[in-house]
């Protein structure tokens, strides 16, 4: 096992990906606490576009916490994802207004086109869908985010034709 | 060492900017409008006015949210000295057209034009939302020329912990959050409390469906919740306080962190506030998406760093919370109405309202309704004006069947009690609660059993897994429900149901799960019927 | 000293006792399934739950501190009727299987289904699919018989100081991990201490080895180290 600086200072990760020096800058500003686990999380899902087992122990390391505790931690939260994400995303928000004005009509619109469930990836790794607990758009409702974008008052047929686009154009 | 500030100095200087300009077009720049395409529309407003070298004579400010999110985006003009005019559905070819019209030639645009004056906008009394949609949020000079930070001003020279307290306890402002608690209570309980180190927290974890007030506060006025947090602090003798946000709110967090950040630069946050011997730190801190985080104890433990699940009160936060340390939990739209009270007196403020339930309540109104949004009205407010003034009606030629409250704790009142006072005691009369504001309306087509069993999907994915009770009663509620709505229960099943809503309601551990089965308890209360024919024919029979 | 009844039942006791503690004390019997003597309570199995005169709500035993004339009733229908169905749920929720289990006829859970008169089960089967790690030397797990009473956790962090084990996922995906979600026997932090063994209820830790109905955990164990270290108590 490599010498890993026990306070923090230069924690070079034996892999050499320079991208866990990304999360070095987030781990001094926070000053090492083990209370800040969750925000350390929120930045290396940014960083690494998920949360891998490597980067997980590395986080426990340098929080000096049990790898357990980081596990169940991060497996807690909904946001958190252990699975890269496809290219693209749809997240359909299913709140209490969104799903009375139809939401559940998009999903199954999109899980019979692209023949994955809610929280799944197409296995060509382009396109994952998924849910969110209202996003606060309810006023929009219905409201699906596409890869981002927030979008209002939709129909099945408007997401799909949307989603359509998005990955057509990735193949350009 | 930040500057010292003089508050008036700064409002003056503000306001003459403000009056500087003949017009000011404020453009929402809530989620929900930018959704809808507010940011483009804000462009086209800078281009067009640029364009005709108007810039110095009118201000195009971003703001928070106006309310009427389902029209959205909308814009506001306002010339100085003159009526505001509203348009809704303001898309870039409109925008085009209002700078030309409006702006240039002073002709009001009339096709997209909102009257000020329909209900939606005279029925509501605005305290928390007074700036909503009137200042652009990420500038702390517009909040402090409407009078912002005088109530901090006022605690700290004119004010001590316990008269402030006191304050708080004779407006009669109670937890917006839902349970109602007596705000000035818990804040005497926390001054009270004997120990070197206290912590505040503003509850932003607004996880109810259909449910966004914190949110628009937080994205349209941050300033506010800072500064009633800062006078809780003072007052309840807490020097650092967390304001606890979703990570589903992006824009409320960029703003808030934002808005620390001006307040420290003008001493209105950190050491010697406003040149007092009182320090207050402030910090975000963003939850990972688990609704259980609303809960006290289990908000707790996610600043920590920890899972998300309850622990067993008493102790109570107050006593034993933070890092073992008291602490107080208020929710975001509480510690909105701080400043007012503090800056307009206790009287005042419980002047409006009903005998047990002061001041306003923001409610988030959706579903079936033809103005869908945000609004903010004086307690004791029928749910009747709500709806049909309001609210406009439903929509499509459909009746009005339900309106659901407290989201997945909450329970749904039916037509017959619309005219029921909006407060505490009389929504829990009828089985249901004030909740955080969740307003959701159901017309006739709705199935009240299909929505018992949405919330209770939320219940069962929310459930922290602690308590055996919910973590396993939610499961078969839910399938319970499942098998209803498809039509393939028996009158043994739903006996089943209920003897579990009853268990679930009476042993959980926290409030999650005690709950969990009010959706279904209050529909089976007042829609018992759409059960049983399920039961029978298979079909529901709306008639 | 305070006084309080339990049942009808009146009772001297002492100031920060927990109600359990009293009742047991008076050899009146509450049943318990997460708490264990000598770890912290945790308040989660909801079976310790009972009535106290003056509140609604039903409070646990594990977890409530006593109070001058306190009146507390342990064992009415209502509450008899709640743990018959929690024990229900518990049964459903898992794959419990007596008739193959290593502790049959020395499970905590049969015995107080036993005790509760539960002989049928009337919520739905769920039938997970849980996995065994048999990957240990010494030990295995079959999280089929898991109840997550997370004994096995507050044990090994509290007594141990090794917090191997930890709770993944949540509501009902929630499950025991060990380590970073491994088998156990790569795990570098176990000690092989076999204190979790000792704590679990049923048969979902368990010594290799062991085969049907020969698995004894030993929770009085446990009770037996906390108490040893705390009162310098060497001797059982």
């Amino acid at each position: 096992m490599p010498a890993i600086s026990t306070k923090g200072e230069s924690a070079q990760h034996p892999s050499g990906d320079a991208r866990f020096e990304l999360i070095d800058k987030v781990l001094k500003r926070v000053r090492y606490r083990g209370d800040a686990l969750i925000e350390v999380l929120h930045s290396a899902q940014d960083i690494f576009g998920f949360l891998s087992k490597d980067v997980l122990v590395y986080v426990a390391r340098q929080l000096k916490l049990p790898l357990s505790r980081v596990y169940g931690v991060a497996s807690f939260y909904h946001l958190f994802s252990f699975e890269p994400l496809g290219e693209h995303s749809c997240t359909i928000c299913m709140g209490t207004a969104c799903y009375v004005k139809g939401a559940p009509d998009i999903v199954k619109i999109l899980e019979d086109e692209y023949d994955i469930e809610m929280g799944e990836t197409t296995a060509d790794k382009q396109f994952s869908l998924g849910s969110a607990r209202c996003l606060g758009s309810c006023g929009m409702a219905p409201v699906v985010v596409i890869d981002g974008d927030v979008v209002g008052r939709e129909t099945p047929a408007a997401t799909l034709e949307r989603i359509r686009k998005v990955l057509a154009a990735e193949k350009e | 060492m930040p500057r010292q500030v003089d508050l008036n100095e700064m409002a003056t200087k503000e306001q003459q900017l403000q009056s500087s300009h003949r017009c000011r077009v404020l453009c929402c720049s809530s989620t929900a409008c930018l959704s809808s395409g507010s940011g483009a529309m804000r462009q086209t407003f800078e281009e067009g006015i640029t364009a005709m070298g108007l810039e110095e004579q009118i201000q195009v400010v971003p703001t928070g949210c106006m309310g009427l999110c389902s029209q959205g985006p909308v814009v506001k003009v306002h010339p100085k000295g003159e009526e505001e005019i509203i348009y809704h559905d303001v898309n870039p070819e409109i925008a085009k057209s209002i700078v030309k019209q409006h702006l240039v030639k002073g002709e009001v645009d009339v096709p997209h034009m909102l009257s000020a004056d329909i209900p939606f906008f005279t029925r509501q009394t605005k305290i928390v939302l007074a700036n909503a949609g009137e200042i652009n949020p990420e500038r702390i000079e517009e909040y402090i020329a409407r009078g912002g930070y005088q109530a901090l001003r006022k605690a700290l020279s004119e004010m001590t912990p316990e008269s402030i307290c006191q304050e708080i306890l004779d407006s009669g402002l109670r937890g917006r959050g839902g349970a109602g608690y007596p705000s000035g209570l818990k804040w005497n309980l926390l001054r009270e409390a004997k120990s070197e180190r206290k912590y505040l927290i503003a509850n932003g974890d607004e996880g109810d469906p259909g449910a966004y007030m914190d949110r628009t506060i937080m994205e349209a006025d941050p300033h506010r919740v800072i500064e009633g947090m800062v006078i809780a602090g003072f007052a309840v003798g807490a020097e650092h306080g967390y304001l606890y946000v979703r990570a589903e709110y992006p824009l409320a967090i960029q703003r808030l962190e934002q808005a620390i950040r001006s307040a420290k630069r003008n001493n209105l946050l950190g050491k010697n506030i406003l040149g007092s011997n009182f320090s207050f730190n402030l910090e975000v801190r963003i939850g990972a998406g688990a609704f259980v985080c609303g809960e006290e104890t289990a908000l707790m433990a996610s600043i920590e760093g920890r899972r998300g699940q309850p622990v067993l009160r008493p102790p109570y936060p107050t006593k034993r919370g933070l890092w073992g340390a008291p602490t107080m939990i208020n929710n975001v739209e509480t510690l909105a109405n701080v400043a007012p009270i503090i800056e307009r007196g206790a009287a005042w403020f419980a002047s409006i309202g009903t005998a047990s339930s002061k001041g306003t309540k923001v409610f988030a109104l959706t579903g079936k309704l033809k103005n869908t949004g945000l609004i903010e009205v004086p307690m004791g407010i029928t749910l009747h004006e709500i709806v049909y003034d309001i609210g406009g009606g439903i929509p499509g030629g459909r009746s009005f069947k339900a309106a659901q409250t407290g989201g997945p704790s909450g329970g749904c009142i039916p037509a017959e009690h619309l005219d029921t006072p909006v407060d505490y005691e009389s929504l829990r009369a009828l089985n249901s609660i004030m909740g955080s504001g969740g307003l959701v309306i159901m017309d006739d087509q709705d199935s009240m059993p299909e929505v018992a069993k949405f919330f209770m999907e939320f219940c069962m994915d929310e459930s922290c897994g602690k308590c055996v009770p919910c973590r396993t009663g939610t499961v078969q509620m839910y399938q319970l429900l499942d098998k209803i709505t498809q039509g393939r229960a028996s009158a043994a099943d739903l006996a089943l149901l209920e003897e579990l809503c009853d268990l679930v309601k009476n042993t959980s551990l926290c409030g999650l799960g005690q709950t969990a089965p009010n959706p279904v308890l209050s529909t089976l209360q007042y829609f018992r019927h759409e059960y049983l024919n399920l039961l029978k024919e298979g079909v529901v029979n709306h008639a | 000293m305070l006084t309080v009844t339990i049942n009808e039942q009146e009772l001297r006791v002492n100031e920060d006792a927990t109600v359990l503690e009293v009742a047991r004390d008076s050899g009146i019997d509450i049943p318990t399934m997460c708490f264990l003597e000598g770890i912290s309570a945790f308040g989660a199995c909801r079976l310790c739950m009972v009535e106290v005169a003056g509140t609604s709500k039903l409070l646990p035993a594990c977890a409530t501190k006593v109070a001058e004339g306190m009146e507390i009733h342990t064992d009415t229908e209502r509450l008899r009727s709640y743990r018959r169905m929690i024990l229900e749920l518990l049964f459903a929720e898992g794959n419990h299987v007596c008739a193959v289990c290593v502790t049959n006829g020395a499970c905590e859970l049969q015995d107080m289904a036993i005790d509760a008169g539960m002989d049928h089960v009337r919520y739905n089967y769920q039938y997970p699919e849980r996995g065994v790690d048999l990957s240990h030397d010494l030990l295995g797990i079959d999280h089929n018989r898991c109840i997550l009473c997370v004994r096995c956790v507050r044990t090994c962090d509290e007594l141990e100081g090794a917090h191997v084990w930890d709770v993944a996922g949540r509501g009902k995906d929630s499950r025991v991990i060990l380590g970073m979600d491994e088998a156990w026997g790569s795990v570098e932090t176990c000690t092989s201490c076999q204190k979790c063994a000792y704590a679990c209820p049923t048969g979902a830790i368990f010594f290799k080895g062991s085969s049907v109905s020969e698995m004894q955990h030993d929770p009085a164990k446990i009770r037996f180290l906390a108490n040893a270290r705390q009162n310098k108590e060497w001797l059982r």
